[in-house]
């Protein structure tokens, strides 16, 4: 038993098990990512096409995606569409990468702290949105947004009807907030509270808002107002403070604007 | 081949790692909401208890006791990440339900307990058995708990429609209860009565 017990065997015991369990899980890791990495991006999809109501069981998500959703690069500060000749390695839409352009020194910038309401200290001056068009006529607006729960940063998108007031949905695809309490930002009946309220109202003023609690029906405000999540305060202020960043100037308004005038 | 037989059944009913040893019960409550998400859990569960014994019981002539349990914990944390990522390869969707639940098999006690109990003292192949059959037993329950589950709580079984729900035209009003966690805790609790009642023999001293 000494022996069993000397330093060197436990070193050599510790070492060797390590060695065996990382190139165990280091080659699963490797072999399984190209797999994961196209359930990713189908899952991403899904959400997309889910945000703006055309997702339903045993939908062909590729192909409805490839007829009826158009991806757009936008400049946020400006709002104008960047043409397919200003494309590169970062600037493009099949392998847009949100992270890499964020942090990239020219293509994202830092947020000033007083300005930073979602909690994202970073973000890209560039974004790729997605156009829904019936008939040549745009009919939806889909928007990424992302920012800051409680444990995690949560991204999802939101989607716009093309009167450009009223939210067509919303959905996350990426958060690791509790499962039960901030995790049921994922809950289909919770998401369905966001269709057909207004985020903007008639001057074009923001008014969305996720209250902490319940939202009283009869309040000339529920128009525009949204369940909090029970038992998730804080994960439902992140939601409520992102949202609100991405639609306006900082986010989404640019955009937004120039879509309205060309209506 | 009577011994392997009865290290793999056993835990079944006789000696089952839920219901008589009341280990493992937070995932038990967590995932069984739906059938196939606590399939794919047992699923999960089978395999790192099968190779997580398997291994152990390999080297345990060269464990020094000093550090007895790191090296158990590493070898299950590196189960529990292969068959995870196994999951989020082939099973996207649930692998999304089940969130950090996979990762927490780590903390399972009926896994660490069986390499602790069984596998540091058992030849390789028998250790298999055992943790095979600790992870069905704990499958069991996650079957009954989840069926009822599923059944009362949203009238579907694997997503299914069985029973004709109120919301779409039909006689069943479901049991929101049965979709909160706490029911999962009464269903354990009958289960045990049932067993109990089957087998006077489990029965507690008072």
């Amino acid at each position: 038993m000494a022996q069993q017990d000397s330093v060197k065997k436990i070193v050599l015991v510790a070492l060797g098990v390590c060695l065996v369990c990382s190139l165990l899980v280091s080659s699963v890791a490797v072999g399984l990512a190209a797999r994961q990495d196209e359930n990713r991006r189908l899952d991403k999809i899904k959400n997309i096409l889910r945000a703006a109501d055309l997702y339903s069981d045993g939908v062909d998500v590729g192909k409805t995606y490839a007829e009826k959703v158009e991806p757009v690069l936008i400049e946020l500060s400006s709002g104008e569409t960047v043409g397919e000749d200003q494309f590169n390695e970062f600037l493009n839409i099949e392998n847009f990468n949100m992270d890499e352009v964020t942090n990239h020194p020219e293509y994202g910038e830092a947020i000033p702290r007083d300005e930073d309401i979602g909690g994202i200290s970073r973000k890209p001056k560039y974004m790729v949105v997605y156009l829904v068009k019936e008939n040549d006529q745009l009919s939806k607006v889909i928007l990424p947004v992302h920012g800051k729960g409680l444990w995690s940063t949560l991204y999802g998108f939101l989607s716009l009807n093309n009167d450009l007031k009223t939210v067509s949905g919303i959905t996350f695809y990426q958060h690791a907030e509790t499962p039960g309490l901030g995790g049921e930002v994922d809950n289909p009946r919770w998401q369905a509270i966001w269709k057909g309220k207004n985020a903007f109202d008639e001057s074009g003023g923001l008014i969305i808002q996720v209250l902490k609690g319940q939202v009283d029906p009869s309040s000339p405000n529920a128009g525009h107002q949204i369940d909090g999540l029970a038992g998730a305060t804080i994960t439902t202020r992140g939601v409520d403070n992102f949202v609100k960043y991405w639609l306006t100037e900082n986010g989404y308004g640019p955009f937004l604007n120039k879509l309205r005038e060309g209506n | 081949m009577n011994e392997y037989k009865k290290v793999l059944l056993d835990p079944l009913f006789n000696n089952n790692p839920i219901a008589l040893q009341v280990l493992g019960i937070c995932s038990a409550l967590a995932v069984t909401t739906k059938l196939d998400t606590s399939a794919v859990m047992i699923l999960a569960v089978i395999f790192v208890a099968a190779f997580s014994n398997l291994s152990v019981s390999l080297v345990r002539n060269h464990l020094p006791s000093s550090v007895r349990i790191l090296v158990e914990m590493t070898i299950i944390a590196s189960m529990v990440i292969v068959a995870d990522e196994f999951i989020q390869a082939f099973a996207y969707d649930i692998s999304k339900q089940l969130s950090v639940f996979v990762s927490l098999i780590i903390t399972n006690c009926i896994i660490l307990g069986r390499t602790e109990a069984f596998a540091l003292k058992n030849p390789p192949l028998i250790s298999m058995m055992d943790g095979i059959g600790n992870a069905l037993g704990y499958g069991v329950v996650l079957l009954f708990v989840g069926f009822c589950r599923e059944l009362f709580g949203s009238g579907k079984l694997f997503g299914m429609p069985v029973l004709a729900l109120n919301t779409e035209g039909g006689w069943y009003v479901p049991n929101g209860m049965m979709l909160l966690s706490p029911s999962a805790f009464i269903l354990i609790g009958l289960f045990i009565w049932a067993v109990r009642t089957w087998k006077p023999e489990q029965v507690e001293e008072d």
